[in-house]
C-alpha cells in the first residue's frame, strides 16, 4: 500500500476499534491488551502458533464471548461508533446474522448440515423479512455461483458436499446479506493445498470486488501474504509485532516474527 | 348420539383426580399462558396414570379447569369412539362425575387430540389440545437454549427455512399438520398435530383453546378472538387441503375427510373425520352416495389410523 493511500486511509472513519481488549480463562491468559483500528474495506491478518491466542481474540471480536476488559467499538448503521458489548443481546445478535459474517473453521459450526444449500444460504435472508421465495431462490442461485459451486446442487444437504464446497457454502450463507466485516478462523484449514490455493483467489476476488473488511485467523503466512492488507503477529496472548503485510513478513523486526517467517517455528 | 351419563364420582380420589394444589399451579400456568398468546409457558407436571403420547398434558388441564357441572367431551382424530377417546371420557367420568357428551355444542370442554370440530365453537366452551411436541423449532434447532432466544426475540427466520426446504424439496408447502402459525402477531406456535385445513379455525375462535404437553412440561394457550396465522412465501399462499370427493355418508362438501378402505379389492371411501358432524348432518336427513350402504356404515366406525 503506498504512503498516499495509507494518509487517505488515516482520513476515512473506521469501521471497527478495538482498545485494551483482554480475555482471560481463570489464570490463564487467552489474548492481552491488544488494541487496532480497523477501515472499511481493509482485511487485517492474525498469525502465530497453534495456542497465541488468535481464536480467542476473534471469538472476542466477533462477540461470539464476552471480554475480561477493553472496549471492541463498531461502526453501526444508524448509531455510529458503539461498544458493542453494551448492545442488547437482540441488537448483537442480528448485527452478527446481518452486517457480519462469520466463517467458522469447522463448516459444522457455520452450516445447517440438514437443510438444503439454498436453503443455508436463504436462511439470513429470511431472518430479515424475505417472504418470496422465487427472490430467496434466485439469490441462493447467484451466490452459490458466486462462490464457483455447481448451481445444479442448490437442493443437496451441505453434508454431500466436499470439504472445500462447504467452506465455500458458508461464505456465500454469510455474504448474501452484504455484511461489512467478515471474520474468517483459518478458512482454509483441513483443506488439501490444491484445494486451498482455490478458495484463497476465490476469497481475494470477493473481497476485492465487495469492498468488504475482513480479519482472517491463520497460522499460514501464505494466506496473509495473498489476502491480508496488515498483518498482527500474536505470541502468547499479545501481539509482539503489526504493520503492512509486505513489510513485516519481507523485513520482520521482533525475534519471533523471524523465526516465524524462516519457518524455523513450527506453526 | 350425546350418550349422557348419569355416572358417581369415585371420592377414594380428589375431584378431578389431581390435588388441589397441583391444580392451583396449573390454573396459575394456564392464566400465564391466557395472558401471552402462543407463548409456552413451563410448568411442575405430574404423572398422570396414562402413558405420555396418551394425552397426559391434556388430561392434567382439562382436570385443573373442569367444574362438577361440566359436561365433557373427548375426540381423537375427529372421532368420540377410538380407545383414546373413550379411555380419558371413562377417567373423568370415574374421578370427577362429570357428564360427557358427543355432540359439540353440549360440551363445556372439549379435549382434543388432533382434530378441531366442525361445528364453529362459542363463547365459553374450552378446547384442550393433547401436545406431542410444543416446540416448533425443535427439528431445526435442537439446542433449547437457542429456541428460547428465538422466541424472546422473535428470530423466526429458521421457521421459513423450514418452508423453504418444503417447495425445493415438494415444489409446494408439503408440511400438512403441525403446520405452524404466529400467535397475536408475536409468538410462534405449533398448533398440535392437527390437520392444517384445522388452521383458520384457530383464528378469532370465541372459545378458549388451552394446550397442554405431557412430556415436555409446558402449557400455552390462545385466548378468544386472537389473531392467528399461518406462515407461508407471499408467492406460496398458505391453502388447505381439499377433496374432489363429499363424504360418502353424508354428503358434505366442506369438512375434513378421511379415507377408509373398504375391502381388499381398492374399494374405499371419504368420511367426515368428526363423527359428531357426520352423525348429526346424517340426522337432518342429508345423505351420500354410500349413506345408505350398511357396508360402509359399519366401516364409518373403525379407528382412524394412529
Ligand atoms: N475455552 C477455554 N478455556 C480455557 N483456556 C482456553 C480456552 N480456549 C483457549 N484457551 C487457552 O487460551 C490460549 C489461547 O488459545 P487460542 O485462542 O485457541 O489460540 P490459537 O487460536 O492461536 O491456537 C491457550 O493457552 C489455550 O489453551
Ligand atoms: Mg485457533
Ligand atoms: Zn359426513
Amino acid at each position: 500500500m503506498s504512503a498516499v493511500m495509507q494518509m487517505e486511509k488515516a482520513e476515512r472513519r473506521p469501521l471497527l476499534r478495538v482498545s485494551h481488549l483482554t480475555k482471560s480463562y481463570g489464570e490463564v491468559t487467552g489474548c492481552r491488551d491488544i488494541n487496532f483500528t480497523l477501515y472499511p474495506g481493509e482485511v487485517i491478518g492474525i498469525v502465530g502458533e497453534s495456542g497465541s491466542g488468535k481464536s480467542t481474540l476473534l471469538n472476542v471480536l466477533s462477540a461470539q464471548m464476552q471480554p475480561t476488559s477493553g472496549t471492541v467499538e463498531y461502526d453501526l448503521k444508524h448509531r455510529g461508533m458503539s461498544d458493542i458489548f453494551t448492545l442488547s443481546e437482540p441488537e448483537r445478535r442480528k448485527l452478527m446474522r446481518t452486517d457480519w459474517g462469520i466463517v467458522h473453521q469447522n463448516p459444522r459450526d457455520g452450516l445447517r448440515m440438514e437443510v438444503s444449500a439454498g436453503g443455508n444460504v436463504g436462511e439470513r435472508l429470511m431472518a430479515i423479512g424475505a417472504r418470496h421465495y422465487g427472490d430467496i431462490r434466485a439469490a441462493g442461485l447467484d451466490w452459490l455461483a458466486k462462490v464457483e459451486l455447481d448451481t445444479t446442487r442448490i437442493d443437496d444437504r451441505p453434508k454431500t458436499f466436499s470439504g472445500g464446497m462447504q467452506q465455500r457454502l458458508q461464505i456465500a450463507r454469510n455474504l448474501v446479506t452484504n455484511p461489512r466485516l467478515v471474520f474468517m478462523d483459518e478458512p482454509t484449514g483441513g483443506l488439501d493445498v490444491s484445494v486451498q490455493a482455490r478458495l484463497l483467489d476465490l476469497l481475494r476476488g470477493l473481497v476485492r470486488e465487495l469492498g468488504i473488511a475482513a480479519i482472517i485467523v491463520t497460522h499460514d503466512l501464505a494466506v496473509v501474504r495473498l489476502l491480508a492488507d496488515r498483518l498482527m503477529v500474536m505470541r502468547r496472548g499479545e501481539v509482539v509485532e503489526a504493520g503492512l503485510t509486505d513489510q513485516v513478513l519481507d523485513d520482520p523486526h521482533h525475534p519471533y516474527t523471524q523465526l516465524l517467517v524462516s519457518s524455523v517455528l513450527q506453526v | 348420539m350425546s350418550a349422557v351419563s348419569a355416572v358417581q364420582w369415585d371420592e377414594a380420589y380428589n375431584f378431578a383426580y389431581l390435588d388441589e394444589q397441583t391444580k392451583r399451579m396449573i390454573r396459575r400456568t394456564i392464566l400465564k399462558a391466557i395472558a401471552i398468546p402462543g407463548y409456552q409457558v413451563p410448568f411442575g407436571g405430574r404423572e398422570m396414570p396414562l402413558a405420555y403420547g396418551w394425552g397426559t398434558g391434556g388430561v392434567q388441564v382439562t382436570a385443573s379447569v373442569i367444574g362438577p357441572d361440566d359436561t365433557l367431551k373427548v375426540i381423537d382424530q375427529g372421532a368420540d369412539d377410538t380407545t383414546n377417546a373413550v379411555s380419558i371420557r371413562r377417567f373423568f367420568e370415574r374421578v370427577a362425575g362429570v357428564e360427557t357428551t358427543e355432540t359439540t355444542e353440549d360440551a363445556d370442554i372439549i379435549q382434543t387430540r388432533h382434530r378441531i370440530p366442525e361445528f364453529p365453537l362459542r363463547e365459553g366452551q374450552v378446547l384442550v389440545y393433547q401436545v406431542p411436541q410444543p416446540e416448533p423449532l425443535r427439528k431445526l434447532e435442537p439446542r433449547e437454549t437457542e429456541t428460547r432466544k428465538m422466541h424472546g426475540y422473535a428470530e423466526y427466520g429458521l421457521m421459513s427455512v423450514r418452508l423453504y426446504e418444503d417447495i425445493a424439496r415438494y415444489g409446494h408447502i408439503a408440511t400438512t399438520y403441525s403446520y405452524p402459525v404466529m400467535v397475536n402477531g408475536r409468538y410462534l406456535m405449533s398448533p398440535s398435530p392437527i390437520p392444517k385445513f384445522d388452521n383458520p379455525k384457530m383464528e378469532n375462535n370465541p372459545a378458549i383453546q388451552l394446550f397442554g404437553a405431557g412430556r415436555e412440561k409446558r402449557i400455552y394457550a390462545i385466548p378468544p378472538y386472537t389473531q392467528v396465522k399461518s406462515l407461508d412465501f407471499d408467492d406460496h399462499p398458505f391453502k388447505v387441503q381439499t377433496w374432489k370427493e363429499c363424504c360418502a355418508l353424508c354428503g358434505a362438501k366442506s369438512s375434513y375427510l378421511d379415507e377408509v378402505i373398504l375391502d381388499d379389492r381398492g374399494g374405499r371411501m371419504f368420511v367426515c373425520s368428526d363423527t359428531n358432524f357426520c352423525e348429526d348432518r346424517r340426522a337432518k336427513g342429508h345423505t351420500g352416495p354410500l349413506g345408505a350402504d350398511p357396508a360402509a356404515l359399519a366401516f364409518a366406525h373403525k379407528e382412524p389410523a394412529q
